[in-house]
């Protein structure tokens, strides 16, 4: 039986690997569209080329991942938008990237492109523009009692910029417009042409917070393109890297979430341990954020016994402090006073979106890319992905708190279990190779597809952030709360804006 | 020369006022930052911001009306002067007399009532938000430090601070149950007046939480210079009502020697750390309340202060 038998028409591309990628018709097309819209795949993400259009698509309950390709030799293709909301903002980027247009996509104005380029479609045609960008409209909110609050980009606090548009009914948000793309650095385009090692630097400054986890599904998708297997050692080493990371992000945001409550003194206790980890990681690998020490074919920094015993210290001081702090979040009733029920993302809605991470775990998406379709090591490790109902900021920050503990865990076996042997396997070009990971960030998964020339330069590579699918579903866990609310709600997703803007 | 003699004491209480105000914010502030394992800013730092603010420019948001420009000079006119009624070391301050504790609730009221305006006139959509929280947290706020004002009144036959603080000091004080309600009550809304958690947060730097900040926020220079030190005499004034009414001990009587204005002052002082102390290592343990939780707070202000005066005539009736 053939992996997607939906797909009759489809010519499967040989050079992808390990999931499949289909060259599709406008009807397959559109069947793919009618079957993300009634819910029985997901999308994992949208992105363009010059001529072409791809999307990956997740059939069913976690049974098979693949790329669905159809070429626009007009540079028109029907737009999933129009049936399927999550695609709206990857559309709209693919348009404002490449110049393609989705046709009948219900919001047509432009996304990552705020006219200050100086040209249009920078990837695809790449025409000059003269005139000024025409201002952007915001969608409207009619009422007589209404007024608009606007929200950066510039912020009072030290923050990524975004800019955010209420509509507000005195306290009670009416509707909340994100505008994004104003750390656009061009990655994308950046990425073209560059050898292997360069676009894996690239790669790990998408976001820098998820460095390991960029640098890793960038590592992986070009592993999987050149039939690259890296070696034990490495494979383990990357896993330890990941989980420091998680366990680091997951921290600051336990402590960042309840600052927002104005409760400092969490923040404050789990700043101290957030700033334990990285520094346990910087005698450990050499850089705070382990930037750049991910290679494809392996890793580029060793572990030795110092920085091993710095890991089991720091993993240490973590399980003794962390539990006092989260019974102490559990018993501040004030806290949880603002937390409980606050901004609450329906689980339909988690679902429809594909929401990965803790923001689709605790609305009952139990969804962990290292679990399905999982990479190597963790297989062999034991670990607890924990899943929430609730969906509102309270069950965000359980979900952490989980995974902070199955992160301790997995650190722990993965220093008892770590294999010794080479840390990089060579990379050997010849051909024109496609490649695609999915690798669980802190924030959830990251989809990495990337295609390589001859000579082992990328001819293109995408990588798509979880913050595409939890942005959109912040306006809809916001809908209804106080504006008042919005800073708790926002820092309970976390949501990335580098990586996002790319 | 007694009357030279009263002028200067009163002087001395409003520079005394003036000068100690940064300090019991810089004091809270420093205490919250030691129980937050941080090291935090230095005691004086609040002077030197008032040094660093005075030296700078003013910028205005070009639809700024004179209101915006007066504002802060109002709000710290009215505020300086409600602290000069407060008998913080010493009854039977000169103006004391001038004025009761229904004048100090309507200097405050006002010093609001003109940085709501403010903060409605620069035409920010948060200037407006900080007003409309502020205005309604007032709306419940001064009803129920009305009612505390009428129960201190009753119990002390006087609505006077120095005659309250005189009667608290005698014997025929004693415990009283209304005085406790009135104790909470006036607790409840100093930490709503004075924009504390966990009615609102001095120290965040998220726009849309902002109530007392969201107002000032279009304010620079000179401006917020006033507007600052306005607020620390605020928190002062409030400690200094609450340590005078309910913990008036040695404070300096009427017609005082020079020993006891000494012995007023350190006491002041004491209390003043006291009150520093308490209000940090509360704001450490509580989160803010969420905006529409607020009513529920003061309006359980207010019921004490109701409760207390209602006690006050049952019992007396018995």
């Amino acid at each position: 039986m053939p992996i997607f038998p939906e797909l009759r028409t489809a010519v499967r591309v040989e050079t992808q690997n390990p999931w499949p990628r289909f060259l599709v018709d406008i009807a397959s097309w559109r069947l793919a569209g009618a079957e993300l819209a009634a819910g029985r795949w997901t999308l994992l993400g949208l992105w363009g080329e010059a001529d072409t259009v791809h999307m990956a698509v997740l059939r069913g309950q976690n049974e098979a991942i693949g790329v669905l390709s159809l070429p626009c030799a007009d540079r028109r293709f029907p737009a999933l938008g129009a049936r399927h909301t999550p695609a709206i903002r990857l559309e709209r980027a693919a348009q404002d990237l490449f110049g393609l247009v989705a046709e009948g996509l219900p919001d047509a104005r432009p996304w990552l492109d705020h006219g200050a380029w100086g040209v249009r479609a920078p990837l695809g045609r790449a025409e000059p523009v003269a005139e000024a960008a025409a201002p952007y409209p915001f969608l409207p909110a009619e009422g007589g009692a209404l007024h608009q609050v606007a929200v950066g980009p510039v912020h009072a606090g030290i923050i990524e910029p975004g800019h955010f548009r209420f509509h507000a009914d005195g306290e009670t948000v009416v509707r909340l417009e994100e505008r994004f793309g104003y750390t656009h650095k061009g990655t994308e385009a950046l990425m073209r042409g560059a050898d292997l090692a360069r676009a894996a630097r690239l790669a790990g400054r998408v976001s820098g917070d998820s460095t390991v986890a960029f640098t890793l599904a960038f590592a992986r998708a070009a592993e999987a393109a050149l039939g690259l297997a890296p070696p034990p050692r490495a494979v383990w080493l990357r896993a330890l890297m990941a989980e420091l990371e998680r366990l680091a992000n997951h921290l600051g945001d336990v402590g960042a979430i309840c600052n927002d409550a104005s409760f400092a003194i969490m923040n404050a206790h789990c700043a101290v341990l957030r700033e334990r980890v990285l520094r346990a990681a910087a005698v450990a690998f050499g850089h705070r954020l382990m930037m750049d020490r991910v290679a494809v074919g392996g890793v580029a920094t060793d572990l030795d016994a110092t920085g091993a015993a710095a890991i089991t210290a720091v993993v240490a001081a973590v399980r003794q402090r962390f539990p006092r702090l989260v019974e102490l979040y559990d018993n501040t009733a004030s806290l949880q006073d603002r937390v409980v029920g606050t901004g609450r993302l329906d689980p339909a809605l988690a679902r429809q979106f594909g929401c990965g991470g803790f923001v689709g775990r605790a609305s009952g998406r139990d969804f962990d890319a290292r679990r399905w379709p999982g990479y190597p090591p963790y297989g062999d490790l034991r670990f607890d992905v924990p899943v929430r109902a609730e969906g509102d900021v309270n069950a965000r920050v359980w979900i952490r708190i989980g995974e902070i503990e199955a992160s301790l865990g997995l650190i722990e076996q993965l220093l008892a279990g770590l294999p010794a042997g080479e840390l990089r396997a060579p990379a050997a070009f010849g051909a024109e190779a496609e490649g695609v990971a999915l690798v669980e960030g802190f924030r959830g998964d990251i989809l990495a597809w990337v295609r390589l020339n001859a000579d082992g330069t990328v001819a293109r590579c995408h990588l798509r952030d979880p913050s595409w699918f939890h942005w959109p579903v912040l306006e809809a866990a916001v809908d209804g709360n106080i504006v008042a609310d919005f800073p708790l709600c926002n820092k309970s997703f976390n949501c990335a804006y580098s990586g996002h803007d790319l | 020369m007694a009357l030279i003699r009263a002028i200067a004491i009163q002087g001395l209480e409003m520079a005394l006022v003036l000068a100690l105000a940064p300090l019991l914010t810089g004091f809270v502030r420093k205490l919250k930052a030691r129980l937050q394992r941080r090291a935090g800013p230095p005691l004086l730092q609040p002077y030197r911001d008032l040094r660093r603010l005075l030296g700078k420019e003013v910028v205005l948001a070009d639809n700024a009306s004179w209101l915006f420009r007066s504002a802060p000079y109002l709000i710290f006119a009215t505020t300086w002067v409600a602290a000069a009624l407060v008998p913080t070391f010493g009854a039977g301050l000169m103006f004391s007399w001038s004025g009761d504790l229904i004048v100090i609730t309507a200097l405050l009221g006002s010093a609001r009532f003109f940085l709501a305006l403010a903060g409605l006139d620069a035409g920010t959509s948060f200037g407006g938000i900080g007003a409309s929280r502020e205005v309604m947290i007032a709306s419940l706020g001064e009803p129920a430090l009305i009612m505390i004002v009428f129960t201190l009144a009753l119990v002390a036959g006087s609505s006077q601070l120095s005659n309250v603080a005189l009667f608290m000091l005698s014997a025929s004080a004693g415990l009283r149950v209304s005085l406790a309600l009135a104790l909470f009550g006036l607790v409840i809304v100093a930490l709503a007046e004075n924009a504390r958690i966990p009615v609102d947060n001095p120290a965040t730097h998220l726009e849309l939480t902002m109530v007392h900040e969201a107002m000032v926020l279009e304010y620079s220079g000179r401006h917020l210079a006033m507007i600052e030190l306005a607020a620390f005499v605020q928190l002062l004034l409030y400690v200094s009502l609450i340590a005078c009414v309910f913990a008036p001990f040695l404070l300096a009587p009427v017609h005082a020697s020079a020993a006891d204005y000494a012995l007023g002052i350190a006491a002041y002082v004491g209390k003043l750390a006291a009150g520093g102390a308490l209000l940090a290592g509360f704001e450490t343990a509580t989160a803010k309340m969420r905006v529409f939780r607020l009513p529920n707070l003061l309006g359980a202000a207010l019921m004490l202060g109701l409760l207390a005066t209602l006690l006050l005539f049952v019992s007396r009736t018995l």
